[in-house]
């Protein structure tokens, strides 16, 4: 299925929820934020949401700033 | 002297030096300049995971345990997008305290101020500890305490000019009428214009360039310390009033041709 993840659209397979893509990328998920369609999704979240062909995934990290 | 704390929304810190982790030349300099510059709270923004290079993460050179992180919202060009970033950043773990910025000007970073207030009454709603970055404009200063934001962090001069307390008028009204914590924020360059806020009554203020882009980012972060606690204890003692004649120190009896 396609994932437009981070604005890139992406082909991935077997995955079903938020868990799975997350460690398909190989992401840390205590050191991420992940929003699925405009729906911030809490950490314990992270199994039941699920993840399906044409979703907008944004991941999102802490960096330097003011 | 007895202690003298700055509390913002319940909270006891005896530091009133913030410090952004932006623009340092590597996440050890930073570790360096945050522990010199004796913060407790210190600011980082949120961003995309860059996919090809998931390792990289700010979090594993800030201690936790030691300083509040701030996230802030920067990036957010209306209310809507700053009210997300809160919310991202609240999921990935932090604390519910954001410094709410919103700069659609990508010249002069300056805030807006229509989009600020919506975004705050929302956060405030939503449970967050709001430290919004505005212009000094006392008004807006006293509509943001009045929908409860912890603070209000009005700017000295534009984001990394480092012109230090350019809005000095309007920040002493601000003080003037301030029901919560005064930080000034942005464009303090140098440690004599973070002194000049503090002895202004100016609750905290917040440095990033300044000290990251210093040539020894450690050392300026401990000079901005001093002068802020300098500035403070200038503040507290009372800085007596100008004149513009001569008011002799030494007495004015005894000379010599007497």
């Amino acid at each position: 299925m396609k994932v437009t993840i981070n604005g890139k659209e992406q082909e991935v397979s077997g995955i079903k929820s938020v868990r799975d893509l997350l460690d398909h990328l190989g992401l840390d998920c205590s050191k991420v934020a992940v929003e699925v369609n405009s729906c911030v999704i809490k950490k314990d979240e992270y199994d039941q949401t699920a993840i399906s062909h044409g979703d907008v995934v944004e991941i999102v990290r802490f960096v330097g700033g003011g | 002297m007895m202690q003298d704390m700055l509390v913002i929304g319940g909270r006891s810190f005896n530091s009133r030096l913030m410090v952004g982790t932006g623009k340092f030349s590597s996440p050890s300099t930073m570790k360096d300049a945050l522990a010199a510059s004796g913060a407790e709270i210190v600011t980082v923004a949120l961003r995309r995971v860059e996919l090809e290079n998931p390792d990289d993460d700010i979090l594993s050179h800030i201690d936790l345990g030691r300083y509040l992180l701030l996230p802030n919202t920067s990036g957010a060009r209306d209310a809507e997008e700053a009210v997300r970033l809160a919310r991202l950043a609240r999921a990935a773990g932090c604390e519910p305290w954001v410094k709410l910025e919103v700069t659609p000007d990508p010249y002069y970073l300056l805030p807006d101020p229509v989009e600020t207030l919506k975004a705050a009454e929302i956060l405030v709603k939503d449970g967050f500890t709001v430290l919004p970055y505005i212009n000094a404009d006392p008004v807006l200063a006293k509509r943001l305490q009045e929908i409860g934001t912890a603070t209000v962090m009005p700017l000295g001069a534009p984001i990394g000019t480092n012109r230090g307390v350019r809005t000095r008028e309007q920040i002493e009204i601000i003080i003037e009428q301030a029901t919560v914590p005064v930080v000034v924020d942005a464009g303090l360059g140098a440690p004599s214009h973070a002194a000049e806020a503090m002895e202004m009554g100016a609750d905290a203020v917040l440095v990033n360039t300044a000290i990251a882009v210093s040539n020894n980012p450690s050392l300026m972060a401990m000079a901005f310390k001093k002068a802020v606690e300098a500035g403070r204890e200038a503040y507290l003692a009372g800085i007596p009033e100008k004149s513009l004649r001569a008011q002799a120190s030494s007495p004015l009896t005894g000379f010599l041709r007497e």
